[in-house]
């Protein structure tokens, strides 16, 4: 590669770009001595909870810092951090990642207050983390290419050979392997296991997550995939009605589980009184309307009327199965059993 | 003929900054060690010996090897053309080719399937004129994207040694009456050996650590058990046991490369000085290769950019919100720039001492730096958070434990352009000044530096261009609150926000371009 033409330029250049540097360094360094710093490790994205958080910071005053990351990376880095970590709330997109953190014994109980507020088979048993708002598990299908009436009342409708090569899932997706969980609590090992290597031998195509499942139906690339409701519903707005594709919800199975976003106040924080406040916020009407107009998700608050999106189908018309979220511990079995039948 | 080596001892400050070098880089294999020992010797061998391990070990191993292979294949022959021929718009190709550098594998893939996967915009029009293809997907979809987007890797090398050749050597053999393709195969192309071998290495560990990529096209590769363990199960033990496992793997790969390597000596014996090569006339089949390279450049960087910027405009269409934060182009540029000044210089000690005084010590530290670029982000990431929050204190999570992850990383990008570098500059300059009474340090100072300065300068580009697209220990090693275009593309893409996720992608590719035409553009006026 080429030189820069002189020295005594290349030595400015090198001042320049150092005073900068130091300069930054500086204006970035983290504000130790602030005062009360509240710290979420939030597994939803920035695009879909910021504007909620700036609410929040602007209601209470309270300063708020985010860290976005994937769910199950940020706790796995609650893991590794140990008690020092600098986090207070851990905000995960799914049960399986809160479990996790319950079964380390890194949550702290929430007060009983808060958790009568939201049904009881929406939060942990022990009663540390409780959702935030709702997911509906769904098929989304290509409305192209599947007429409505082809699609099965149950998920067991899937492994029919006439779905040879039109499935799409993502089984390294949490969501995914809650959905597993919920079908070997619902009807025993012995069925689940038949399940998979039902659909299994249609051949599934494998994709990384939702999004990619959401997208390749649109293109027609698969017919049907395995995904949670809102997906679509981002799909809609950015790329108009037109996009050729819908959800179909199964009728009372593991198919149409209610699935989480939720939220818990770590052990080891030291800002526990703006933590909890910021979960009572999230827990208010004011978030819970924000979770069902601008997320397209279901609210969890007990005894309020939300209204929730007009293009999601309301949750009483669903038949959701019912389960308890904080029975869905298993993870280690359903991915002894994944690789078992070869689906990882 | 051996390579030369310097008659003197090693200077103790010279060892003791390598080894503190080798040291840093090889923390994450300390945590693996620590995790791994969790798991207990019986769920290790399960673990090891499950058939599904030894098939991905087996899948990602070709690809790498298949990958490199092809990167080579169009590597030479680009750079060929770009130094010794009278190729039209030279200077467009020089940035063009390299571009693919730019481009984040997250990027890369989306672009791909987005354009070839079926119902996708390349694929519809290619079948609306009868010629139709299954998809992009599996193994050698994986193949294509990853060689379009990491050729770059051999090419740099390759050019710049082709630039510094001495063509002395091939006019000579040309006399005694070689054919012009018998001087390529007998004396060029041995000559770029060491330079293909580094740059394939780099090429072939790019593959073994990518995730983005190879899960978005659908190819089942050993780093998707290491992100099934994080994710199904949280289970930190086994996915150590899984690092481990590809730390294996890179050190068969590092003995591979130091046989492909050999140990000519390259540098210049003769007297007198060393003059340009004159150009091949390419004459009717210039617009050939013209075509050659533009094709090659629209797949690796028309592609990519084309999708991102047809998500803006269907976004944009759609009315979609679209800010371009200014401000986090600059945070994304200005920790890249640190990272690259610091894992330069962080390397040259590894690189000195690699190639002016081999010993097994200087083996052992050079390969060790190594494994940092060959395991998942995500595992290398995790491993500093590990000793971050334990032994960091207030360093955790600032720019400066950012910076120390990117070296962590990127370290052999810049041992291997500073190394290509080194074993062209000759020790007899060193040895002559040693012998006259300057110190090690001025030595150094006053001669190895400015003999090395494009290598450093070419080390700290490559760093520059790779942090600039890092994501797994940005997102969890910055201070927090602190994005990245990387980040906010991420954010976007993962929540089907487009448009939102193509503004960032756009500029990112625009930055690390502009910053590679910048210093790409002296190098026609250099000679």
């Amino acid at each position: 590669m080429g030189e820069l033409r002189t020295a005594g330029g290349r030595r400015a250049l090198l001042k320049l770009g150092s005073a900068l540097l130091l300069a930054w360094l500086l204006a970035t360094a983290p504000g130790y001595a602030q005062g009360e710093t509240l710290v979420i490790y939030s597994g939803r994205s920035e695009a879909l909870v910021q504007p909620l958080i700036d609410r929040f910071v602007a209601t209470t005053g309270i300063n708020v810092r985010v860290r976005y990351g994937d769910t199950a990376e940020l706790a796995a880095t609650i893991l590794e951090e140990g008690d020092r970590s600098p986090a207070d709330v851990y905000w995960a997109q799914d049960a399986g990642a809160l479990g996790a953190l319950e079964a380390y014994d890194r949550l702290s109980p929430l007060p009983d207050e808060l958790l009568a507020r939201v049904d009881h088979r929406l939060q942990s048993p022990a009663g540390v983390w409780v959702a935030t708002s709702g997911r509906a598990r769904v098929v989304a299908y290509n409305t192209r290419l599947v007429p409505p009436s082809e699609l099965p009342e149950s998920i067991w409708g899937f492994t029919d050979p006439k779905w040879r090569g039109r499935i799409g899932w993502a089984p390294t997706n949490g969501s995914f392997q809650a959905f597993v969980t919920a079908l070997r609590l619902l009807e025993g090992d012995e069925r689940a296991e038949k399940w998979l290597r039902g659909v299994l031998a249609n051949q599934p195509r494998v994709y990384r997550n939702n999004t990619a499942i959401v997208d390749a139906v649109g293109r027609g690339e698969i017919h049907v995939g395995f995904v949670n409701h809102y997906y679509l519903h981002r799909f809609l707005a950015e790329q108009g009605e037109k996009f050729p594709v819908r959800n179909h919800h199964t009728s009372g199975d593991a198919g149409a589980i209610i699935n989480i976003a939720g939220v818990g106040i770590l052990k080891s924080s030291r800002a526990k009184e703006a933590a909890l406040r910021f979960v009572e916020f999230l827990l208010s009407p004011e978030a819970q309307e924000y979770f069902a107009q601008e997320v397209y998700e279901y609210p969890v608050l007990l005894g309020v009327e939300i209204e929730i999106n007009p293009h999601v189908i309301p949750l009483d018309e669903i038949n959701a199965p019912h389960l308890n979220l904080g029975d869905l511990k298993d993870l280690e079995g359903t991915l002894e059993m994944l690789q078992r039948v070869g689906v990882l | 003929m051996r390579r030369p080596r310097l008659g003197y001892r090693p200077p103790l400050p010279l060892v003791a900054a390598a080894v503190i070098v080798a040291l840093s880089a090889a923390l994450p294999l300390v945590y693996l060690v620590i995790r791994a020992a969790e798991a207990g010797g019986p769920a290790v061998w399960q673990l090891v010996s499950r058939p599904r391990t030894l098939q991905l070990l087996c899948n990602t191993l070709l690809l790498a090897l298949a990958v490199s292979s092809s990167a080579t294949v169009i590597a030479v022959p680009t750079a060929w053309l770009l130094v010794r021929t009278d190729l039209p718009w030279k200077p467009f190709w020089s940035v063009a080719t390299v571009v693919p550098l730019t481009i984040p594998s997250l990027v890369g893939g989306y672009a791909f399937v987005a354009a070839l996967g079926s119902g996708g915009i390349v694929h519809q029009w290619l079948s609306r004129w009868g010629i139709g293809f299954s998809g992009v997907y599996g193994a050698w979809g994986a193949w294509l994207v990853l060689t379009l987007l990491s050729y770059p890797y051999v090419l740099l090398p390759v050019r710049s040694t082709l630039q510094s050749l001495d063509p002395a050597v091939e006019e000579a053999a040309m006399s005694l009456g070689r054919s012009p393709a018998g001087v390529f195969w007998h004396v060029t192309l041995p000559a770029l050996r060491p330079a293909i071998a580094s740059g394939a290495l780099l090429v072939s560990l790019y593959t073994l650590s990518d995730f983005a990529a190879v899960s978005l096209l659908q190819f089942d590769s050993f780093t998707r058990a290491i992100y099934v363990q994080y994710q199904a199960s949280f289970n930190r033990s086994h996915a150590a046991v899984l690092g481990l496992v590809l730390v294996a793997l890179t050190t068969l790969l590092l003995g591979v490369d130091s046989r492909l390597r050999g140990n000519k000596r390259l540098d210049r014996t003769g007297p007198g000085g060393k003059r340009k090569a004159a150009l091949v006339k390419l004459g009717k089949w210039r617009w050939l290769a013209v075509i050659a390279l533009g094709l090659l450049v629209l797949a690796a960087v028309g592609l990519p950019v084309g999708v991102s910027a047809a998500w803006l405009v269907r976004g944009l269409a759609h009315g979609e919100r679209v800010v371009v934060d200014l401000g986090i182009a600059a945070n994304s540029f200005l920790v890249s720039l640190g990272a690259a000044a610091l894992t330069a210089i962080a390397a040259l000690p590894v690189a000195l001492l690699a190639a002016r005084y081999p010993s097994r010590l200087s083996r052992i530290i050079e390969r060790a730096s190594y494994i940092g670029y060959a395991l998942p982000g995500i595992v290398v990431a995790l491993s500093l958070v590990f000793f971050g929050a334990r032994a960091g204190g207030l360093l955790y999570q600032t720019i400066a434990m950012l910076l120390f992850a990117y070296l962590v990383l990127f370290l052999p990008q810049a041992v291997g352009a500073i190394s290509a570098n080194l074993a062209l500059a000759s020790p007899n300059l060193e040895n002559v000044a040693r012998s006259l009474g300057y110190t090690p340090w001025r030595v150094f100072w006053r001669v190895t530096l400015p003999l090395i300065t494009p290598g450093v300068i070419s080390a700290g580009a490559l760093v520059f261009l790779t942090a600039m697209k890092e994501l797994p220990a940005t997102l969890l090693l910055s201070p927090i609150g602190f994005r990245t275009l990387t980040t906010s593309l991420w954010g976007a893409v993962s929540e089907a926000f487009y448009a939102r996720a193509a503004a960032p992608a756009l500029l990112l590719v625009g930055i690390s371009s502009l910053s590679l035409f910048i210093l790409l553009r002296n190098e026609g006026m250099r000679r």
